[in-house]
């Protein structure tokens, strides 16, 4: 029974196979991405970007067709110019980050739509929105893996800066360390990121993969390692149990995952050792003690 | 470090907030700055880091000299919700060592636990910066100060919202750092400490009213014109051209 509901559907099918290394791909990148944008407080942001990869996205289909090097090299291209315009708009004029973030992306989503629609269907903008796991084919799993690694191996390299710029931007700004460039090239790995996950989960829930287990990681870990290692286990772990609800009730996958990574997040919120609602209820106040 | 101001004018957008400085700080001495709120004292000790170009005048530093120059800013970009330890955020003092990439061995760390002792925080290395205190969190970065180990350091207001102990305490390193022949600039507010611990003052409103021996700018006069010339100054004063023949 339990190997019927957990294990067969992997072991039968190949494209179970294959959506579950997709997730695990996922979970490796997203998790440190996911973390550090929490950290810089820029959760929204991720959202943003994800939006804004949407006319590459539909450029990339429209010309190659469903195939996630096309979209996926389109969506890159997109989500980049958006964060350097923003980027730009924020050096040379007095609106800030947020503000120039939320106009572009809002410009590059209108811009995606009206191409979807001028040129394609209903269902193909459901696709580019939605994405679907099931359908990642061994090209695409290839490229959600070197994703991961270029991330991995982006974060190793850095992680110095990285964390100076996020704990402490104006020292590093003082030492003469480059943050422009760090912030630069986390934004890289960001879109990166965003790019693997729309295949598997679609432009929309592409965000969810980071955000929801990187908070949900927040309420159990309180060093950096530990967050983020705890936050790609919740994300391989809805990936997984929602790839078996998916498959065992027939829903969408990349809600399915998405929501699962919800419900971890909730009942972090709920649980979770570090200032989760129920542990503080209970801890003994110090009057008692 | 010799720090030399040639009729130096520094402001934001072109409107002036600090107008033709000329002076030296006196080389291996403390010097406080004090000033009403808006007289340029953060403007003073951005410019001189380089963190600000200047709009007129100069000040006479190569950029070698400039990076070396530790600088404490007005505590307010600090995340203090990060996930960092007390000794990852004291080991960020090394940075002009170690860059982005290198590698921090055994002396660089024995140099941090060394300067958290010196603070008041030993055995504080694994707390997360979180679960600090503004005062302790203070003395972490006085500790990442030290490991800076700059010929001159800039304090902005290092004493704002701090207990009497911290500030004994931490004042303490900064009169070691005078006995280590290094410049200390450090704005400050409370001018009994200056009048105690602080051989030199340059007392600013938006112009220097007076700089030189504590004892000789901490007096009614010039304590009198201050009061009367930060009544009296224009927020949205143009760039004056008095002495710059060349144009700004």
């Amino acid at each position: 029974m339990a190997y019927d509901l957990l294990i067969a559907p992997f072991a039968d099918f190949a494209f179970m196979r294959r959506a579950l290394v997709a997730c695990l791909a996922l979970s490796l990148g997203c998790a440190p991405v996911g973390m550090f944008l929490l950290l810089r407080r820029m959760s929204l942001l991720g959202d943003a970007l994800s939006h804004s990869v949407l006319p590459g996205a539909a450029i990339g289909f429209l010309l190659g067709g469903l195939s996630l090097p096309a979209m996926g090299l389109g969506g890159f291209v997109a989500g980049l110019t958006v964060a350097l315009l923003s980027g730009l708009a924020t050096r040379f004029t007095a609106l800030r980050e947020d503000a120039n973030f939320a106009a572009f992306y809002l410009i590059s989503l209108a811009l995606g739509v009206m191409i979807v629609s001028a040129h394609g269907s209903n269902v193909d903008l459901m696709h580019v929105l939605f994405g679907s796991v099931l359908a990642v084919d061994d090209l695409s799993l290839l490229l959600v893996a070197a994703i991961a690694s270029i991330t991995l191996g982006g974060f190793a390299l850095l992680f110095r800066p990285l964390v100076a710029e996020c704990f402490d931007p104006g020292f590093l700004r003082a030492a003469g360390g480059a943050g422009a460039w760090v912030h630069l090239a986390f934004l890289v790995l960001v879109v990166l990121n965003l790019v693997a996950g729309f295949q598997a989960l679609g432009t929309l829930m592409a965000v969810g993969l980071m955000m929801l287990p990187a908070a949900a990681a927040r309420m159990w870990a309180r060093r950096l390692w530990a967050l983020v290692a705890v936050a790609a286990l919740i994300a391989f772990g809805a990936g997984y149990v929602g790839l078996v609800l998916s498959f065992r009730f027939d829903l969408p996958s990349g809600p399915a995952i998405v929501l699962v990574a919800g419900v971890v997040y909730l009942l972090s919120l709920l649980l979770g050792r570090v200032g989760g609602v129920l542990p503080r209820l209970i801890r003994p106040s110090h009057f008692e003690a | 470090m010799i720090l030399r101001l040639e009729n130096l004018t520094l402001g934001y957008d072109r409107y002036p907030a600090v107008h033709h400085l000329s002076g030296t700080f006196a080389p291996g001495r403390l010097t406080a700055v004090i000033g009403p709120n808006g007289a340029g004292k953060s403007t003073l000790l951005k410019g001189i880091k380089g963190l600000l170009p200047t709009l007129g005048g100069r000040i006479a530093l190569n950029a070698e000299e400039r990076g070396r120059i530790a600088y404490l800013p007005q505590q307010a970009e600090l995340e203090p919700g990060f996930p960092i330890s007390v000794l990852d955020v004291v080991l960020l003092g090394h940075w002009r060592r170690t860059g982005a990439f290198g590698t921090i061995g055994p002396n660089l760390r024995r140099a941090a636990t060394a300067a958290l002792e010196a603070v008041g925080l030993p055995g504080f290395e694994r707390r997360g910066i979180g679960s600090l205190s503004l005062g302790q969190r203070q003395r972490v970065l006085f500790a990442r100060l030290m490991l800076e180990d700059g010929p001159a350091i800039l304090l902005d207001e290092p004493f704002a919202a701090i207990d009497a102990r911290t500030i004994d305490d931490l004042m303490a390193v900064v009169c070691r750092w005078g006995e280590e022949g290094r410049t200390v600039i450090a704005v400050l507010h409370d001018l009994e400490l200056v009048r105690r611990s602080f051989p030199f003052t340059l007392m600013l409103a938006r112009e220097a009213v007076a700089w030189g021996p504590t004892e000789t700018v901490l007096v009614p006069e010039t304590l009198e014109r201050l009061r009367r010339s930060s009544e009296t100054w224009d927020e949205n004063a143009a760039l004056c051209r008095r002495e710059y023949s060349d144009g700004v």
